[in-house]
Protein backbone atom coordinates (compact mmCIF):
# COMPACT_ATOMS: atom_id res chain seq x y z
CA UNK A 1 0.00 0.00 0.00
CA UNK A 2 0.66 3.91 -0.47
CA UNK A 3 2.81 4.99 2.40
CA UNK A 4 0.19 7.33 4.74
CA UNK A 5 0.62 9.81 7.96
CA UNK A 6 -1.24 8.30 10.49
CA UNK A 7 -3.18 10.04 13.02
CA UNK A 8 -4.88 8.92 16.46
CA UNK A 9 -6.50 11.33 17.86
CA UNK A 10 -8.48 11.26 20.84
CA UNK A 11 -11.26 13.21 20.68
CA UNK A 12 -13.91 13.56 17.91
CA UNK A 13 -13.37 17.77 17.36
CA UNK A 14 -9.24 16.52 16.52
CA UNK A 15 -9.71 14.25 14.27
CA UNK A 16 -12.54 16.32 12.65
CA UNK A 17 -10.05 18.33 11.82
CA UNK A 18 -7.59 15.97 10.35
CA UNK A 19 -10.05 15.37 7.54
CA UNK A 20 -9.56 16.45 4.01
CA UNK A 21 -11.95 18.54 1.79
CA UNK A 22 -12.03 16.24 -0.84
CA UNK A 23 -11.80 12.49 -1.28
CA UNK A 24 -8.73 10.69 -1.14
CA UNK A 25 -6.87 13.70 1.40
CA UNK A 26 -7.47 11.33 4.28
CA UNK A 27 -9.44 8.29 5.27
CA UNK A 28 -11.19 7.28 8.44
CA UNK A 29 -10.00 3.48 10.19
CA UNK A 30 -11.90 1.75 12.56
CA UNK A 31 -11.81 -1.65 12.33
CA UNK A 32 -9.85 -1.63 9.20
CA UNK A 33 -11.72 -4.77 7.41
CA UNK A 34 -12.27 -2.96 4.27
CA UNK A 35 -10.10 -0.18 4.09
CA UNK A 36 -6.79 -2.03 4.71
CA UNK A 37 -8.29 -4.02 1.73
CA UNK A 38 -8.92 -0.96 -0.42
CA UNK A 39 -5.02 0.17 0.40
CA UNK A 40 -3.38 -2.87 -0.67
CA UNK A 41 -4.92 -2.68 -4.04
CA UNK A 42 -4.23 0.79 -4.41
CA UNK A 43 -8.16 1.70 -4.54
CA UNK A 44 -7.64 3.86 -2.00
CA UNK A 45 -4.22 5.54 -1.44
CA UNK A 46 -5.13 8.14 1.24
CA UNK A 47 -2.13 10.80 1.97
CA UNK A 48 -3.66 10.80 5.64
CA UNK A 49 -5.34 7.80 8.33
CA UNK A 50 -7.54 8.82 10.64
CA UNK A 51 -7.68 6.05 13.78
CA UNK A 52 -10.99 6.52 15.09
CA UNK A 53 -10.59 3.90 18.08
CA UNK A 54 -9.34 6.01 20.33
CA UNK A 55 -12.50 8.43 20.35
CA UNK A 56 -14.38 7.39 23.45
CA UNK A 57 -17.53 9.13 22.40
CA UNK A 58 -17.84 7.29 19.22
CA UNK A 59 -18.40 4.19 20.86
CA UNK A 60 -20.67 2.09 23.57
CA UNK A 61 -24.62 1.20 23.24
CA UNK A 62 -26.86 2.97 25.12
CA UNK A 63 -30.88 3.67 25.72
CA UNK A 64 -31.97 6.84 24.71
CA UNK A 65 -35.64 8.39 25.34
CA UNK A 66 -36.05 7.92 21.67
CA UNK A 67 -34.78 4.51 20.97
CA UNK A 68 -31.29 3.04 21.04
CA UNK A 69 -27.67 4.52 20.81
CA UNK A 70 -25.09 2.65 18.76
CA UNK A 71 -21.43 4.48 18.16
CA UNK A 72 -20.12 3.91 15.41
CA UNK A 73 -16.92 2.19 16.40
CA UNK A 74 -18.92 -0.65 18.15
CA UNK A 75 -18.00 -4.14 16.47
CA UNK A 76 -20.00 -6.01 15.27
CA UNK A 77 -19.22 -8.89 17.67
CA UNK A 78 -20.14 -5.87 20.44
CA UNK A 79 -23.32 -5.92 19.11
CA UNK A 80 -23.80 -9.46 18.96
CA UNK A 81 -23.56 -9.30 22.36
CA UNK A 82 -25.74 -6.45 23.34
CA UNK A 83 -29.01 -7.68 25.47
CA UNK A 84 -30.46 -4.35 24.52
CA UNK A 85 -30.11 -5.02 20.42
CA UNK A 86 -30.78 -8.27 21.26
CA UNK A 87 -34.21 -7.95 23.13
CA UNK A 88 -35.82 -5.34 20.53
CA UNK A 89 -33.72 -6.05 17.58
CA UNK A 90 -33.66 -9.40 15.72
CA UNK A 91 -32.86 -8.04 12.32
CA UNK A 92 -29.85 -6.58 13.61
CA UNK A 93 -28.66 -9.36 15.54
CA UNK A 94 -29.51 -11.61 12.38
CA UNK A 95 -27.89 -9.39 9.70
CA UNK A 96 -24.99 -9.15 12.42
CA UNK A 97 -24.49 -13.03 12.43
CA UNK A 98 -24.25 -13.47 8.19
CA UNK A 99 -20.88 -11.12 8.66
CA UNK A 100 -17.94 -12.84 7.16
CA UNK A 101 -16.08 -14.52 10.21
CA UNK A 102 -15.28 -14.56 14.33
CA UNK A 103 -12.00 -12.46 12.96
CA UNK A 104 -14.20 -9.77 11.09
CA UNK A 105 -16.59 -9.59 13.22
CA UNK A 106 -14.35 -8.39 16.25
CA UNK A 107 -12.76 -6.12 14.48
CA UNK A 108 -15.50 -4.54 11.96
CA UNK A 109 -17.47 -2.01 13.02
CA UNK A 110 -21.19 -0.82 12.46
CA UNK A 111 -20.31 2.52 11.19
CA UNK A 112 -18.09 0.80 8.83
CA UNK A 113 -20.37 -2.18 7.76
CA UNK A 114 -22.29 0.84 6.48
CA UNK A 115 -19.13 2.99 5.11
CA UNK A 116 -17.76 -0.08 3.48
CA UNK A 117 -16.84 0.59 -0.88
CA UNK A 118 -18.75 -2.21 -2.73
CA UNK A 119 -17.34 -5.68 -3.62
CA UNK A 120 -18.19 -4.73 -7.21
CA UNK A 121 -14.90 -6.94 -8.96
CA UNK A 122 -14.92 -4.24 -11.02
CA UNK A 123 -14.50 -1.17 -8.95
CA UNK A 124 -11.69 -3.61 -6.96
CA UNK A 125 -9.94 -4.32 -10.00
CA UNK A 126 -9.50 -0.21 -10.47
CA UNK A 127 -12.24 0.21 -13.33
CA UNK A 128 -14.01 2.43 -11.22
CA UNK A 129 -17.33 2.73 -8.80
CA UNK A 130 -19.25 2.79 -12.46
CA UNK A 131 -16.99 0.36 -14.25
CA UNK A 132 -17.42 2.96 -17.73
CA UNK A 133 -15.06 2.37 -20.33
CA UNK A 134 -15.16 4.15 -23.67
CA UNK A 135 -18.74 5.02 -22.35
CA UNK A 136 -19.76 1.91 -21.90
CA UNK A 137 -20.60 -0.18 -18.73
CA UNK A 138 -18.36 -3.09 -18.12
CA UNK A 139 -20.82 -4.54 -15.83
CA UNK A 140 -23.72 -4.39 -18.36
CA UNK A 141 -22.18 -5.64 -21.09
CA UNK A 142 -19.75 -7.96 -18.93
CA UNK A 143 -19.39 -10.26 -15.95
CA UNK A 144 -22.35 -9.63 -13.77
CA UNK A 145 -24.16 -12.73 -11.56
CA UNK A 146 -23.37 -10.76 -8.31
CA UNK A 147 -24.52 -7.48 -9.57
CA UNK A 148 -27.35 -5.31 -9.19
CA UNK A 149 -31.37 -6.78 -10.53
CA UNK A 150 -32.29 -3.04 -9.43
CA UNK A 151 -29.88 -1.07 -11.11
CA UNK A 152 -30.16 1.82 -13.31
CA UNK A 153 -27.68 2.88 -15.81
CA UNK A 154 -24.84 3.84 -14.60
CA UNK A 155 -24.54 2.39 -11.54
CA UNK A 156 -25.07 -1.76 -11.42
CA UNK A 157 -22.57 -2.74 -8.15
CA UNK A 158 -24.61 -3.92 -4.97
CA UNK A 159 -24.34 -2.00 -1.82
CA UNK A 160 -22.13 -4.35 0.77
CA UNK A 161 -23.45 -3.35 3.99
CA UNK A 162 -25.24 -6.14 5.90
CA UNK A 163 -27.11 -3.57 8.55
CA UNK A 164 -28.16 -0.66 5.88
CA UNK A 165 -31.27 -2.95 4.86
CA UNK A 166 -31.96 -4.00 8.99
CA UNK A 167 -31.57 -0.39 9.96
CA UNK A 168 -33.62 1.41 6.99
CA UNK A 169 -36.35 -1.52 7.72
CA UNK A 170 -35.99 -0.20 11.31
CA UNK A 171 -36.27 3.73 10.45
CA UNK A 172 -32.63 4.25 11.63
CA UNK A 173 -30.82 7.53 11.34
CA UNK A 174 -26.96 7.98 10.83
CA UNK A 175 -25.54 10.96 12.86
CA UNK A 176 -22.74 12.56 10.37
CA UNK A 177 -20.46 15.34 12.22
CA UNK A 178 -18.17 17.76 10.48
CA UNK A 179 -16.02 21.10 11.88
CA UNK A 180 -19.08 23.36 11.16
CA UNK A 181 -21.86 20.53 13.19
CA UNK A 182 -24.02 17.39 12.76
CA UNK A 183 -26.25 16.36 10.45
CA UNK A 184 -28.81 13.58 11.09
CA UNK A 185 -30.02 11.29 7.93
CA UNK A 186 -32.49 8.98 8.10
CA UNK A 187 -30.33 5.81 7.42
CA UNK A 188 -32.69 5.35 3.65
CA UNK A 189 -31.12 8.65 2.35
CA UNK A 190 -27.54 7.98 3.26
CA UNK A 191 -27.37 5.28 0.60
CA UNK A 192 -27.21 7.11 -3.19
CA UNK A 193 -27.11 5.83 -6.29
CA UNK A 194 -24.17 7.72 -7.42
CA UNK A 195 -24.32 9.63 -11.25
CA UNK A 196 -21.31 10.01 -11.89
CA UNK A 197 -17.59 8.38 -11.58
CA UNK A 198 -16.83 11.35 -8.81
CA UNK A 199 -19.88 10.89 -6.62
CA UNK A 200 -19.74 8.06 -3.77
CA UNK A 201 -22.39 6.15 -2.99
CA UNK A 202 -23.23 6.97 0.38
CA UNK A 203 -24.46 10.62 1.75
CA UNK A 204 -21.16 11.46 3.91
CA UNK A 205 -18.80 14.11 2.45
CA UNK A 206 -15.05 13.53 2.92
CA UNK A 207 -15.11 15.94 6.08
CA UNK A 208 -17.35 14.11 7.85
CA UNK A 209 -16.94 11.33 10.20
CA UNK A 210 -19.91 9.21 11.39
CA UNK A 211 -20.21 8.91 14.88
CA UNK A 212 -23.54 6.95 15.77
CA UNK A 213 -26.47 5.41 15.18
CA UNK A 214 -30.05 5.95 16.41
CA UNK A 215 -32.53 3.57 16.10
CA UNK A 216 -35.97 4.65 17.48
CA UNK A 217 -37.83 2.41 20.03
CA UNK A 218 -41.15 1.79 18.25
CA UNK A 219 -41.98 -1.96 19.03
CA UNK A 220 -41.76 -3.85 15.74
CA UNK A 221 -41.51 -7.32 14.82
CA UNK A 222 -38.43 -7.71 13.01
CA UNK A 223 -36.36 -9.99 11.26
CA UNK A 224 -33.43 -10.17 8.51
CA UNK A 225 -32.94 -13.38 6.35
CA UNK A 226 -29.97 -13.82 3.88
CA UNK A 227 -29.42 -15.86 1.25
CA UNK A 228 -26.26 -16.74 0.32
CA UNK A 229 -23.50 -18.97 -1.82
CA UNK A 230 -20.90 -19.63 1.47
CA UNK A 231 -21.70 -19.65 4.73
CA UNK A 232 -18.58 -17.78 5.77
CA UNK A 233 -16.06 -15.39 4.45
CA UNK A 234 -18.57 -13.95 1.82
CA UNK A 235 -21.34 -11.49 1.13
CA UNK A 236 -25.02 -12.86 0.62
CA UNK A 237 -26.47 -12.76 -2.63
CA UNK A 238 -29.55 -11.45 -1.62
CA UNK A 239 -31.22 -10.28 2.04
CA UNK A 240 -34.51 -8.71 3.47
CA UNK A 241 -34.88 -7.09 6.39
CA UNK A 242 -38.83 -6.60 7.49
CA UNK A 243 -40.42 -4.26 10.32
CA UNK A 244 -43.83 -4.60 11.20
CA UNK A 245 -45.95 -2.75 13.49
CA UNK A 246 -48.81 -5.16 14.66
CA UNK A 247 -52.53 -4.29 16.29
CA UNK A 248 -52.54 -8.36 17.63
CA UNK A 249 -52.04 -10.41 15.48
CA UNK A 250 -52.57 -8.04 12.03
CA UNK A 251 -49.85 -5.59 10.38
CA UNK A 252 -50.45 -2.21 11.43
CA UNK A 253 -47.62 -1.53 8.75
CA UNK A 254 -44.92 -2.68 7.32
CA UNK A 255 -41.34 -2.19 5.90
CA UNK A 256 -39.71 -4.36 3.85
CA UNK A 257 -35.93 -3.60 2.38
CA UNK A 258 -33.79 -5.70 -0.02
CA UNK A 259 -29.94 -5.85 0.33
CA UNK A 260 -27.61 -7.03 -2.11
CA UNK A 261 -29.75 -6.12 -5.30
CA UNK A 262 -28.90 -3.09 -6.07
CA UNK A 263 -26.60 -0.02 -5.74
CA UNK A 264 -28.24 1.18 -2.33
CA UNK A 265 -30.65 -0.64 -0.43
CA UNK A 266 -34.03 -1.23 -1.57
CA UNK A 267 -37.08 -0.62 -0.31
CA UNK A 268 -40.38 -2.40 -1.00
CA UNK A 269 -43.48 0.02 -0.35
CA UNK A 270 -45.84 -1.82 -2.38
CA UNK A 271 -45.20 -5.20 -1.14
CA UNK A 272 -44.92 -3.39 2.58
CA UNK A 273 -48.50 -1.75 2.29
CA UNK A 274 -49.98 -4.94 1.22
CA UNK A 275 -49.50 -6.41 4.01
CA UNK A 276 -51.73 -3.43 6.06
CA UNK A 277 -54.52 -5.14 7.87
CA UNK A 278 -53.41 -8.70 7.54
CA UNK A 279 -52.31 -11.65 9.41
CA UNK A 280 -48.74 -12.80 8.01
CA UNK A 281 -48.99 -16.32 6.79
CA UNK A 282 -47.07 -18.42 3.56
CA UNK A 283 -49.40 -17.29 1.05
CA UNK A 284 -49.43 -13.55 2.58
CA UNK A 285 -45.73 -13.75 2.77
CA UNK A 286 -45.16 -14.94 -0.86
CA UNK A 287 -47.53 -12.43 -2.45
CA UNK A 288 -45.74 -9.60 -0.90
CA UNK A 289 -42.35 -11.31 -1.70
CA UNK A 290 -43.26 -11.05 -4.97
CA UNK A 291 -44.59 -7.92 -4.74
CA UNK A 292 -41.41 -6.85 -3.61
CA UNK A 293 -39.48 -7.88 -6.68
CA UNK A 294 -41.97 -7.10 -9.57
CA UNK A 295 -39.49 -4.12 -10.75
CA UNK A 296 -36.77 -5.62 -10.81
CA UNK A 297 -34.24 -5.70 -14.05
CA UNK A 298 -31.60 -8.14 -14.16
CA UNK A 299 -28.45 -8.21 -16.39
CA UNK A 300 -27.09 -11.28 -18.63
CA UNK A 301 -26.46 -13.10 -15.95
CA UNK A 302 -28.09 -12.79 -12.69
CA UNK A 303 -31.97 -13.21 -12.73
CA UNK A 304 -31.62 -16.26 -10.29
CA UNK A 305 -30.69 -13.19 -7.91
CA UNK A 306 -34.86 -12.08 -8.39
CA UNK A 307 -35.87 -15.56 -7.05
CA UNK A 308 -33.53 -15.62 -4.23
CA UNK A 309 -34.68 -12.11 -3.42
CA UNK A 310 -38.41 -12.73 -3.66
CA UNK A 311 -36.84 -15.74 -0.91
CA UNK A 312 -35.46 -13.70 1.29
CA UNK A 313 -38.03 -11.31 1.74
CA UNK A 314 -40.73 -14.46 2.22
CA UNK A 315 -38.28 -15.86 4.72
CA UNK A 316 -37.92 -12.54 6.62
CA UNK A 317 -41.08 -12.35 6.93
CA UNK A 318 -42.24 -15.67 8.08
CA UNK A 319 -38.67 -15.03 10.34
CA UNK A 320 -40.47 -11.72 11.85
CA UNK A 321 -43.99 -13.31 12.91
CA UNK A 322 -42.15 -16.79 14.43
CA UNK B 1 6.06 -15.65 31.94
CA UNK B 2 8.61 -12.82 31.93
CA UNK B 3 8.08 -9.17 33.18
CA UNK B 4 6.49 -7.32 30.42
CA UNK B 5 8.66 -4.56 31.50
CA UNK B 6 11.80 -6.57 29.60
CA UNK B 7 12.94 -4.74 26.56
CA UNK B 8 13.80 -6.68 23.28
CA UNK B 9 14.95 -4.83 20.13
CA UNK B 10 14.06 -7.16 17.09
CA UNK B 11 14.14 -9.87 18.86
CA UNK B 12 14.80 -13.32 16.84
CA UNK B 13 13.36 -16.17 18.17
CA UNK B 14 15.33 -18.15 21.01
CA UNK B 15 16.12 -21.18 19.64
CA UNK B 16 18.51 -19.45 17.07
CA UNK B 17 16.97 -22.18 13.94
CA UNK B 18 13.92 -21.33 13.18
CA UNK B 19 13.42 -22.34 9.21
CA UNK B 20 13.48 -18.39 8.78
CA UNK B 21 16.40 -17.71 11.11
CA UNK B 22 18.32 -20.43 8.74
CA UNK B 23 17.49 -19.07 5.33
CA UNK B 24 18.41 -15.74 6.13
CA UNK B 25 21.73 -17.13 7.67
CA UNK B 26 22.42 -18.57 4.72
CA UNK B 27 21.38 -15.95 2.27
CA UNK B 28 21.99 -12.92 4.17
CA UNK B 29 24.22 -13.71 6.59
CA UNK B 30 21.46 -11.74 8.80
CA UNK B 31 23.82 -8.69 8.91
CA UNK B 32 20.85 -6.41 8.33
CA UNK B 33 18.90 -7.36 11.21
CA UNK B 34 21.20 -5.96 13.69
CA UNK B 35 21.47 -2.87 12.45
CA UNK B 36 18.31 -1.40 14.44
CA UNK B 37 19.16 1.93 16.14
CA UNK B 38 16.15 2.79 17.97
CA UNK B 39 16.79 6.81 18.86
CA UNK B 40 13.80 7.32 21.55
CA UNK B 41 11.17 4.68 22.24
CA UNK B 42 7.39 5.56 21.96
CA UNK B 43 7.25 8.90 20.73
CA UNK B 44 4.80 7.54 18.32
CA UNK B 45 1.01 7.59 17.58
CA UNK B 46 -0.71 8.69 21.09
CA UNK B 47 -1.70 11.76 19.10
CA UNK B 48 -1.07 14.17 16.37
CA UNK B 49 -0.05 13.06 13.03
CA UNK B 50 2.78 10.79 12.30
CA UNK B 51 4.53 9.38 9.38
CA UNK B 52 4.82 8.81 6.39
CA UNK B 53 8.50 7.97 7.46
CA UNK B 54 9.64 5.64 10.21
CA UNK B 55 8.03 5.45 13.46
CA UNK B 56 9.15 3.96 16.92
CA UNK B 57 6.22 1.66 18.40
CA UNK B 58 6.26 -0.62 21.45
CA UNK B 59 4.48 -3.81 20.73
CA UNK B 60 3.54 -6.07 23.56
CA UNK B 61 3.91 -9.73 22.56
CA UNK B 62 3.53 -12.62 24.13
CA UNK B 63 4.26 -11.00 27.41
CA UNK B 64 7.21 -9.35 25.95
CA UNK B 65 7.62 -5.41 25.26
CA UNK B 66 9.47 -4.85 21.16
CA UNK B 67 10.20 -1.89 20.09
CA UNK B 68 11.01 -1.21 16.35
CA UNK B 69 10.62 1.28 14.04
CA UNK B 70 8.07 0.83 11.45
CA UNK B 71 5.91 3.22 8.60
CA UNK B 72 2.34 3.57 9.21
CA UNK B 73 1.56 1.22 6.95
CA UNK B 74 3.07 -2.01 8.30
CA UNK B 75 0.66 -4.46 9.33
CA UNK B 76 0.85 -6.24 12.59
CA UNK B 77 1.50 -9.27 10.78
CA UNK B 78 4.52 -8.22 8.45
CA UNK B 79 6.03 -6.20 11.76
CA UNK B 80 5.44 -9.96 13.68
CA UNK B 81 7.29 -11.72 11.22
CA UNK B 82 9.50 -9.70 9.20
CA UNK B 83 10.92 -7.53 12.14
CA UNK B 84 10.27 -9.21 15.40
CA UNK B 85 11.26 -13.04 14.17
CA UNK B 86 7.79 -14.43 15.09
CA UNK B 87 6.97 -16.38 11.64
CA UNK B 88 3.79 -18.78 13.26
CA UNK B 89 0.87 -16.25 11.79
CA UNK B 90 1.45 -16.91 8.03
CA UNK B 91 0.89 -14.86 5.20
CA UNK B 92 -1.24 -16.14 2.87
CA UNK B 93 -4.19 -14.17 1.13
CA UNK B 94 -3.10 -10.87 2.92
CA UNK B 95 -6.69 -9.59 2.12
CA UNK B 96 -8.63 -10.94 6.11
CA UNK B 97 -10.04 -13.82 4.01
CA UNK B 98 -7.93 -16.78 5.05
CA UNK B 99 -7.07 -16.77 8.66
CA UNK B 100 -3.67 -17.78 8.36
CA UNK B 101 -2.59 -14.76 10.07
CA UNK B 102 -4.98 -14.77 12.97
CA UNK B 103 -3.31 -13.65 16.56
CA UNK B 104 -5.16 -12.30 19.51
CA UNK B 105 -5.55 -8.73 20.53
CA UNK B 106 -6.73 -8.09 23.68
CA UNK B 107 -7.87 -11.61 23.93
CA UNK B 108 -9.76 -11.24 20.58
CA UNK B 109 -9.00 -13.62 17.36
CA UNK B 110 -7.97 -10.81 14.57
CA UNK B 111 -6.34 -11.02 11.35
CA UNK B 112 -2.60 -9.30 11.70
CA UNK B 113 -2.73 -8.82 7.88
CA UNK B 114 -5.36 -6.26 8.23
CA UNK B 115 -4.26 -4.72 11.14
CA UNK B 116 -2.13 -1.76 11.37
CA UNK B 117 1.12 -2.53 13.79
CA UNK B 118 1.00 1.03 14.77
CA UNK B 119 -2.61 0.33 15.58
CA UNK B 120 -1.73 -2.64 17.76
CA UNK B 121 0.28 -0.59 20.19
CA UNK B 122 -0.58 -0.74 23.81
CA UNK B 123 -2.34 -3.79 23.39
CA UNK B 124 -1.91 -7.63 24.49
CA UNK B 125 -1.15 -9.32 22.16
CA UNK B 126 -0.76 -13.07 21.65
CA UNK B 127 0.44 -15.27 18.41
CA UNK B 128 1.08 -18.72 18.41
CA UNK B 129 4.75 -19.00 20.05
CA UNK B 130 3.12 -17.29 23.19
CA UNK B 131 0.90 -20.42 23.76
CA UNK B 132 3.46 -23.18 24.42
CA UNK B 133 4.31 -23.36 27.95
CA UNK B 134 8.20 -23.94 27.55
CA UNK B 135 7.64 -27.19 26.10
CA UNK B 136 4.40 -28.30 26.96
CA UNK B 137 1.82 -27.75 24.01
CA UNK B 138 -1.40 -26.31 24.47
CA UNK B 139 -4.59 -28.43 25.13
CA UNK B 140 -5.31 -27.13 21.22
CA UNK B 141 -2.22 -27.82 19.70
CA UNK B 142 -2.24 -31.57 21.56
CA UNK B 143 -5.66 -32.03 19.92
CA UNK B 144 -4.72 -31.18 16.90
CA UNK B 145 -2.16 -33.82 16.97
CA UNK B 146 -4.21 -36.51 18.06
CA UNK B 147 -6.83 -36.18 15.60
CA UNK B 148 -4.31 -35.19 12.87
CA UNK B 149 -5.98 -31.74 12.33
CA UNK B 150 -3.50 -30.88 9.58
CA UNK B 151 -1.80 -31.91 6.28
CA UNK B 152 0.52 -29.45 4.90
CA UNK B 153 0.52 -27.60 7.83
CA UNK B 154 0.42 -23.78 6.70
CA UNK B 155 -2.73 -22.83 7.88
CA UNK B 156 -2.41 -24.41 11.25
CA UNK B 157 -1.12 -21.53 13.57
CA UNK B 158 -4.02 -19.84 12.20
CA UNK B 159 -6.55 -22.69 13.02
CA UNK B 160 -4.89 -23.01 16.00
CA UNK B 161 -5.03 -19.56 17.43
CA UNK B 162 -8.16 -19.19 16.16
CA UNK B 163 -9.69 -22.38 18.11
CA UNK B 164 -8.17 -20.87 21.01
CA UNK B 165 -10.11 -17.83 21.20
CA UNK B 166 -13.21 -19.59 19.99
CA UNK B 167 -13.25 -22.07 23.01
CA UNK B 168 -12.21 -19.66 24.94
CA UNK B 169 -15.95 -17.75 23.90
CA UNK B 170 -17.80 -21.44 23.62
CA UNK B 171 -16.26 -23.80 26.32
CA UNK B 172 -18.83 -26.40 25.07
CA UNK B 173 -19.28 -26.49 21.13
CA UNK B 174 -20.32 -29.12 19.21
CA UNK B 175 -18.83 -29.88 15.81
CA UNK B 176 -21.84 -27.86 14.22
CA UNK B 177 -20.46 -24.60 16.25
CA UNK B 178 -16.79 -25.12 15.27
CA UNK B 179 -17.83 -25.11 11.60
CA UNK B 180 -19.75 -22.23 11.89
CA UNK B 181 -17.66 -20.55 14.35
CA UNK B 182 -13.80 -21.27 12.48
CA UNK B 183 -15.78 -20.24 9.24
CA UNK B 184 -13.08 -17.22 9.03
CA UNK B 185 -10.04 -19.87 8.37
CA UNK B 186 -9.51 -21.81 5.45
CA UNK B 187 -7.60 -25.04 5.15
CA UNK B 188 -6.78 -26.10 1.11
CA UNK B 189 -5.41 -29.21 2.38
CA UNK B 190 -8.99 -29.89 3.33
CA UNK B 191 -8.61 -31.27 7.07
CA UNK B 192 -11.46 -29.70 8.44
CA UNK B 193 -13.22 -33.20 10.03
CA UNK B 194 -10.20 -33.52 11.88
CA UNK B 195 -10.25 -30.14 13.33
CA UNK B 196 -13.59 -30.32 14.00
CA UNK B 197 -12.97 -33.26 16.40
CA UNK B 198 -9.57 -31.69 17.17
CA UNK B 199 -11.61 -28.28 18.64
CA UNK B 200 -13.90 -30.40 20.30
CA UNK B 201 -11.60 -32.55 22.09
CA UNK B 202 -9.50 -29.80 23.19
CA UNK B 203 -12.43 -27.85 24.61
CA UNK B 204 -13.26 -31.08 26.62
CA UNK B 205 -9.42 -31.16 27.74
CA UNK B 206 -9.72 -27.56 28.56
CA UNK B 207 -12.86 -28.38 30.87
CA UNK B 208 -14.53 -24.70 30.09
CA UNK B 209 -12.30 -23.16 31.60
CA UNK B 210 -10.19 -20.36 29.69
CA UNK B 211 -6.15 -21.53 28.97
Amino acid sequence: MQAFEYANPKTLQEALGLLGSSWGEADVLAGGTDLLGLMKEYIHTPKRVVNIKGIKELGGIEKTSAGVRIGATVTVAELLSSGLIKSQFPALIQAAQGIASMQIRNMGSIGGDLCQRPRCWYFRSGYGLLAMKDGKSLVANGENRYHAIFGRAPAYFVSASSFGPALIALGAKVKLASQSGTRELPVAEFFVAPATEDDREIALKPNEILTEILVPAETTRNATYEVRQKEALDWPLATASVALKMDGGKVRSAEIVMGHVGPTPVRAPKAARSLTGKTINETVAEKAAATAVKGARPLSQNAYKVQLAKAAVKRALLRAVS
Amino acid sequence: MRSPKESQVRKLPESGVSRRGFLQGVSLGGGALGAAVLERPAEAAQSGVVGPGEVSITLWVNGKEHELRVEPRVTLLDALRDRLGLTGAKRVCDRGTCGACTVLVEGKAVYACTTLAIDAQGKNIQTIEGMTRGSELHPVMKAFVNNDAQQCGFCTPGFVVAAKAFIDEHPNPTEEDVMNGLGGNLCRCGTYIGIRKAVVEAAKAMGGRNA
